[in-house]
């Protein structure tokens, strides 16, 4: 699992290329941790190359959700794959999360 | 057409789970979607069984055996560490909970029961196996 930050002004797109698991999700988890990244108005997350998720990704994204709420910084899935897409809306958080096709949608958002 | 592959109990191995799996379910002519839902339900029983259970201690080993007949896969997990690991009854987590608690984990058994058609826990001598089974259309 490999996690590249791209700032640009008021956003941060975090591309996620791999597999994020039980083992994987302690990287994602220490970049959105960062105190700093909490300064940016939008965290956009490009999936298109995360070919997995289990709950253990899932669950980064959900323990940090609410501090982001909080501190007004918008967080944005996008190019998101179909299986995996179909893993968030299994547990309905599809309802809870944005995520949009692309990443023209995802600036907007 | 039976499959199997045995472990040591640490998470760098959930990868090779995840490959394992993958390669018995291409050769089924199956969805993406259904292939990625059954490794799923695979890559979670595991970690549970890896963390919870055995809590990372790699000199205890899992061996993880599948089969296919008449359009049925059966799944069978069997932990050989002493600690009997029987996860409660299924509920449905409250996610808006979770968000406002900040809460990482509490979602695997969840997403398995919704992924497998049948869910087993149960003890043979003093280890625990794990039983799942889906109908492939």
């Amino acid at each position: 699992m490999k996690v590249t930050a791209q700032p640009s002004a008021d956003t941060l797109t975090l591309l996620l290329d791999g597999e994020l698991d039980a083992s994987s999700a302690i990287v994602l988890d220490t970049e959105l941790a960062k105190p700093d990244i909490l300064n940016y108005r939008k965290v956009l997350v490009d999936c298109a190359k995360l070919s997995y998720i289990s709950s253990a990704g899932l669950g980064v994204f959900i323990s940090h959700l609410q501090r982001f709420q909080d501190a007004n910084v918008k967080l944005v899935f996008f190019n998101m794959q179909e299986k995996v897409f179909n893993v968030f809306e299994i547990l309905g958080l599809d309802a809870l999360m944005t995520i949009v096709p692309s990443a023209a949608e995802a600036e907007a958002a | 057409m039976k499959s199997s592959l045995r472990i040591a109990c640490s998470r760098s191995h959930l990868q090779e789970v995840r490959d394992f799996v993958r390669t018995y379910l291409m050769g089924l002519d199956l969805p993406e979607i259904t292939i990625n839902q059954v490794v799923l339900a695979i890559d979670e029983v595991v970690a549970n069984f890896i963390i919870h259970a055995n809590g990372e201690d790699e000199t205890q080993f899992l061996d993880l055996e599948l089969a296919v007949a008449q359009h049925e896969l059966n799944v069978e997990i069997a932990d050989h560490g002493d600690t009997i690991f029987l996860p409660g009854a299924h509920q449905s987590p409250d996610l808006r909970a979770y968000i406002k608690e900040g809460r990482k984990g509490g979602m695997g058994m969840a997403l398995v029961n919704r992924l497998m058609d049948r869910v087993e826990f149960f003890t043979r001598g003093n280890h625990t196996v794990c039983h799942l089974s889906k109908h492939l259309a």
